[in-house]
């Protein structure tokens, strides 16, 4: 009798059993699916953001912008401390490249100089950094050839910087995100500057990638009363003071209104500690109404008790968003901005400042939304295709092999349920090409049982009975089968590797595809066929 | 008793191939050319993902999407090249804009611009937009992936065959993808993603269908010492026809279903698989078998020494 290993046949029943369990959550709701004993599998496939429909970003944050500040703040911080030492005779001090660089005029002060200026860096660059002591020093402070005083940032300084801003980024967009009311998002860095957004299910994708990606950065400041906007524009700016647009507002020209401003911050939007959308009591017009944290309620508290009848501006992003007149002080550390809001702006506004400001801006490089209708529309397009795919292969099979193309069926399906079986259990993304590769997987699954098949006809036209046939049939297909198997393999992986997003879906089906279809086509026809035989005791195969 | 089976392909056919390798070599080396120089002279129609800009897709509401006006409206704006077409029903319109000059933010403007065109009386199914360093780098990603997939698939033959077989292999595996281009460049269809997609599983399947023949050359190489190449090279593709044609009927069957019901976004990935398909199955058959006559196989080295005509024992 023809020999298949009990363990083998344990090892079918284990598989195909535990394909069924992992396929099935698949058939329930989600929420029935979720309902079921803790020890029944209960994941479904996940569907990838072409099939649910939703928003895949991808933004890089601008991280050279956040060294530039870091490397002006250092240098900044230079003046004092060497003005601290008595060293009052400098010159060249500024940043070039990822250096601060100063010139001390007295020869016998360089060392006092080097001195501070090493401390500087010691608090400001090691100080905050979150890397464990040893390895590559973040800073270095000599005196180069032309008699310069270099601080030297780095490069893993500037990488903890990078990182750093990263981090924060993927933060305030959380929150921001999270505000929203999108479920699940996912939020991820990518290389070192980048980071992916993927946004199941937004309604209104123009509006989130607005508030995902505005920097919302806010302070107050003093009107320069001084002098003029219009003078100043004529270019008589006093100094510490800037010409700023305002948001909204333009001239009969099309220009801007300009406000001039007072460069020093009054108090700035990381003292907020709420902003919620309102309406005016008297107007009755979207305002966003905020409250400062204890220091900036005294701050603010302070600026306006001394300066009523004064104007003040609120800068958002460079840009004056609300200038109103100090009426009388305001003393409870709460306030609203009144500017030209829609309903919708204002609730934005009040989002932006509740989640904090991004340190740098964000820009997206690649967007790929689909709307629900057409997610659905492929996912029935996809079953479709699945469906008539799977009648046309299998009525060809029955065909062409007769029973024993109904048993490579019967392969065929199990094929397919431990392809979903798999993505179930490995929580794979299911995507619209991930669809084709598993189409395409229906078409080429046979393929292993084609050839076993093929080769039990040679075998019995060469006259071996029944059960030798059908033991040279698979023995010398097999070989021909992994390698045939093993190539199509090699792409797919490989197209996983270098893939990207829904490529990356079908690289994963048609892997899964290729590994499920040779166990099904040798280890499930094969039983079949083992049982038939032992029952049928045939004299002739049905090939 | 039990159901049987019908043979499509006749059992024993002998269909001659070897003879008619000269014309097959003509028609091979016309159709490399010809991919070559309509690549050349026309170019590839890359989608954003390689050349970046926009695509949007929209369905408007009654019966059919009013494209001449929509296009007028186009026609006054600033964003260059904008291209319009009717997608897959008369309501559907897909709309391409071209790679915004000013960078990444320029782009992220003109997704804005042109959803304000439209306005929000039609349904937004889908918005692409792809940067030009993002399209940079799937381009360079996808060069890199056709390259090392070809490379691997080479390693693998080498490994497991010897070096004429992987030579016949490799030109059977270079004309599939030349040629599958060369359809590309000729029907302008758009190069994207999903079309490095189809290449790599092209060449898989290219390969997949060479090697089943390949394997049998070498059986009979072993089994028959005497008989002349060139016949048993032609009995080696008669005695795998059967198996090679049930399995590209069977794959076209599930890609026809594909490509007729799947959907407008994946037609060309399934045009590509079926080009591929069938072109595929021609050379292993017509290419890369009468191929390794030309490659002086050493009949010696293999193993076995059996007599001619006598089939190997079975264990």
């Amino acid at each position: 009798m023809i020999y298949f290993a009990r363990w083998k046949v344990i090892l079918v029943f284990v598989v195909c059993f535990f394909g069924v369990a992992f396929t099935a959550p698949n058939f329930l709701s989600e929420k029935d699916a979720g309902a079921l004993p803790s020890w029944l599998p209960k994941q479904q496939v996940v569907l990838g953001l072409d099939l649910q429909g939703g928003s895949h970003l991808l933004a890089e944050v601008g991280v050279s912008e956040i060294i530039k500040v870091r490397l002006e703040s250092l240098r900044d911080s230079i003046r004092p401390a060497l003005r601290k030492e008595g060293i009052r005779k400098y010159r060249g001090l500024g940043v070039r490249g990822n250096s601060v660089t100063v010139r001390v005029t007295d020869p016998k002060k360089e060392e006092i100089a080097l001195r501070a200026i090493r401390q500087i860096g010691e608090q400001l660059i090691a100080g905050g950094a979150n890397v464990v002591d040893g390895g590559e020093p973040l800073f270095e402070v000599e005196k180069n050839d032309q008699g310069l005083i270099v601080l030297s940032v780095t490069d893993r300084a500037i990488k903890d910087w990078s990182i750093k801003a990263v981090e924060q980024t993927i933060e305030v967009v959380r929150l921001r995100v999270d505000e929203t009311g999108v479920r699940e998002p996912t939020i991820q860095r990518q290389g070192l500057d980048r980071i992916l957004i993927q946004l199941p299910g937004i309604k209104d994708p123009e509006r989130i990638k607005r508030i995902i990606g505005k920097v919302a950065k806010m302070t107050f400041h003093f009107a320069d009363p001084r002098v003029s906007p219009e003078e100043a524009m004529q270019g008589r700016v006093p100094p510490g003071s800037t010409l700023i647009p305002d948001a909204e507002e333009k001239d009969a020209a099309g220009n801007p209104r300009m406000y001039l401003l007072r460069k020093k911050v009054m108090v700035s939007g990381e003292n907020l500690v709420d902003s919620q959308p309102s309406f005016d009591q008297r107007t009755n017009e979207p305002v966003v109404t905020f409250r400062f944290d204890a220091v900036g309620g005294r701050k603010f508290g302070v600026a306006t008790s001394k300066n009523v009848g004064r104007i003040f501006a609120i800068k958002l992003d460079g840009k004056v968003i609300s200038a109103p007149v100090i009426q009388e002080p305001i003393l409870g550390g709460s306030g609203q901005i009144s500017g030209s809001f829609t309903v919708e702006g204002a609730q934005d506004l009040a989002l932006l400042l509740r989640a904090g400001a991004l340190p740098a801006s964000l820009t997206y490089l690649e967007e790929r939304t689909v709307g629900p209708g057409l997610g659905a529309d492929s996912i029935a397009a996809g079953k479709i295709a699945c469906i008539i795919g799977l009648i046309l292969v299998v009525m060809f099979m029955a065909t062409a092999y007769g029973l024993f193309g109904l048993f490579a069926n019967v392969a065929l399906l199990f094929n397919i349920i431990l392809i979903f079986g798999g993505l179930s259990f490995l929580q794979a993304t299911l995507t619209l090409p991930g669809i084709a590769g598993i189409v395409l997987t229906i078409g080429m699954a046979v393929d292993a049982n084609v050839l076993v098949f093929e080769r039990i006809r040679e075998e019995v036209r060469v006259g071996r009975t029944p059960i030798s046939a059908i033991e040279a049939g698979y023995a010398r297909a097999i070989t021909t089968i992994i390698d045939a198997n093993l190539t199509t393999l090699i792409a797919a992986l490989l197209l996983y590797q270098f893939g990207s997003g829904p490529i990356r879906g079908f690289a994963v089906t048609l892997s899964i595809g290729i590994v499920t279809s040779m166990f099904t086509a040798i280890m499930v026809t094969r039983l079949l066929i083992v049982i038939w035989l032992r029952r049928k005791q045939p004299d002739v195969l049905p090939v | 008793m039990a159901w049987h089976g019908f043979n499509f392909i006749p059992a024993d056919t002998k269909y001659s191939f070897l003879p008619y390798r000269k014309l097959f070599f003509l028609f091979s080396a016309a159709l490399i050319l010809a991919s070559v120089g309509i690549f050349l002279v026309k170019g590839l129609n890359f989608g954003i993902d390689f050349k970046g800009g926009i695509l949007i897709e929209i369905r408007t509401a009654g019966e059919k999407a009013d494209i001449a006006s929509m296009r007028s409206k186009f026609k006054n704006s600033d964003l260059g090249e904008v291209a319009l077409q009717e997608f897959g029903r008369p309501t559907d319109v897909l709309i391409r804009v071209q790679r915004q000059d000013g960078g990444e933010k320029a782009q992220q403007a003109a997704v804005a611009k042109v959803k304000e065109i439209l306005g929000d009386k039609v349904s937004y199914r889908r918005t692409e937009s792809v940067g030009p360093k993002v399209s940079q780098e799937l381009f360079w990603d996808g060069v890199y992936a056709v390259l090392a997939a070809i490379f691997a698939i080479l390693l693998y033959i080498w490994f497991r065959f010897e070096w004429q077989f992987g030579l016949g292999a490799i030109v059977a595996l270079s004309h599939d993808v030349l040629s599958t281009i060369g359809l590309f460049a000729l029907l302008q269809l758009e190069f994207n993603l999903s079309t490095v997609a189809a290449v790599l599983t092209i060449a898989g399947y290219s390969i997949n269908d060479t090697v089943v023949v390949f394997d049998r050359v070498r059986e009979n190489l072993r089994k028959y010492k005497k008989l002349p190449l060139d016949e048993l090279f032609n009995n080696s593709i008669n005695e795998t026809l059967s198996r090679t044609v049930m399995t590209s009927v069977t794959t076209l069957l599930a890609l026809l279903a594909l490509y007729i019901l799947g959907g407008e976004i994946i037609k060309d990935f399934s045009l590509a698989m079926i080009w591929g398909v069938i072109i595929g199955t021609y050379s292993s058959i017509c290419l890369a078998v009468p191929l390794l006559l030309y490659l002086s196989i050493d009949r010696g080295s293999s193993v076995g020494d059996s007599k001619e005509g006598v089939a190997e024992q079975a264990p």
